[in-house]
């Protein structure tokens, strides 16, 4: 892809303003709910529910290098070090540590 | 607090910028770093890139759209695409908006803020909000989101050039680390028993929703998985309070 003016109008267009208009929508329907309401409590399980989808695909769907690997590593990479993360006291630090770990292991082997 | 710091704003602001020297941070730029290389390996310019991540400012959103340029899909593709990625904004920022509003915030405030919102910074903010005074809220959030942005796009703009000359074996390590770390900080930062029902449900549900629907199973998961918990918890709630 050349580095033309089309291209940054598709970058506007296509990246900015598809996810900037749904932060703008998310204001304007915070703003009117209350703390303690229960729509908040609905609202919160959907957020959660929609963030952990987007990560379960960043996993099993990757882009580039990654995706030379089979998903089933992918997973239990971080499977792994999500056990390792709860297991320490949820140290981040530790979690990441392992599940990166195993996949340079996995990617320099493989 | 320092006795010589006349005005609290600028201390709340300062402490959120303090928030920015942590693993969390540090794993987003290591993850932006991934993203700089991603995009010189799948033909983005330098400017594409930078312009992404400052724009976007949503790495699973900058990845789905590297990948439609990189595949050539058109423009309309290209934002459905995105979109369904991206819908999470609306349900994030209104679960953050209420802790972080005052009832003189001015909704111009709250619209130019939300731009920094990101995966991040929302579990950030979800994690110590609680911390802060009412009133100082957003702008210790502003100190914390606006120039983490800002340093990852430094980090992607100075990242590009440099990463080319990378083993691909090390991108693939950063790239991998985006979704550990959000894996694990988003269990962290749950406060209750539905959140966590909630997450695992997403995280299960999404990919076996893929094979019916490769682009919406996202937003089936999100939206499904999540009406779902809530009915559930909400059941669960109801039947306490009758019983005690």
């Amino acid at each position: 892809m050349s580095g033309d003016l089309w291209s940054y109008v598709f970058v506007l267009v296509a990246g900015v303003l598809a996810t900037d208009v749904w932060r703008w929508l998310g204001v304007l329907a915070g703003n009117r709910l209350r703390e303690d309401s229960e729509a908040m409590v609905w609202v919160r399980a959907v957020a959660t529910a929609l963030v952990a989808a987007v990560i379960a695909r960043l996993v099993l769907n990757p882009t580039g290098t990654l995706a030379e690997l089979p998903a089933w590593m992918r997973a239990g990479a971080a499977l792994a070090g999500f056990a390792v993360y709860i297991l320490s006291g949820q140290r981040i630090f530790f979690g990441i540590g392992v599940s990166v770990g195993l996949i340079a292991a996995a990617l320099h082997w493989l | 607090m320092p006795s010589q710091m006349s005005s609290p704003a600028l201390y709340w602001f300062l402490q959120g910028t303090r928030g920015i020297a942590s693993l969390p941070a540090l794993i987003l730029m290591a993850s932006c770093a991934g993203f700089a290389a991603l995009a010189l390996e799948s033909g983005l310019t330098r400017g594409h890139a930078v312009l992404m991540t400052a724009g976007i400012w949503a790495l699973p959103a900058q990845i789905i759209l590297t990948g439609a340029m990189h595949t050539g899909l058109n423009i309309v593709a290209a934002f459905l695409a995105v979109t369904f990625s991206s819908i999470r904004f609306m349900p994030m920022l209104a679960a953050l908006v209420p802790e972080m509003r005052t009832e003189r915030t001015p909704l111009w405030k709250l619209l130019l803020i939300s731009h920094f919102v990101a995966i991040t910074s929302w579990v950030f903010a979800l994690r110590y909000v609680r911390d802060v005074p009412r009133e100082y809220r957003l702008t210790w959030f502003t100190g914390f989101a606006v120039p983490l942005t800002a340093i990852n796009t430094v980090i992607v703009a100075f990242g590009y050039g440099l990463l080319s000359a990378f083993p691909p074996i090390l991108s693939a390590v950063l790239a991998f680390m985006t979704p550990v770390y959000f894996l694990l900080s988003m269990w962290g930062s749950a406060r209750d028993v539905m959140t966590r029902v909630s997450f695992i449900t997403g995280l299960v549900l999404g990919p076996a929703v893929t094979p019916f629907a490769p682009q919406l199973d996202i937003f089936y998961a999100g939206i499904g998985g999540g009406t779902a918990v809530y009915l559930a918890d909400r059941w669960r709630r109801k039947r306490k309070e009758a019983r005690s």
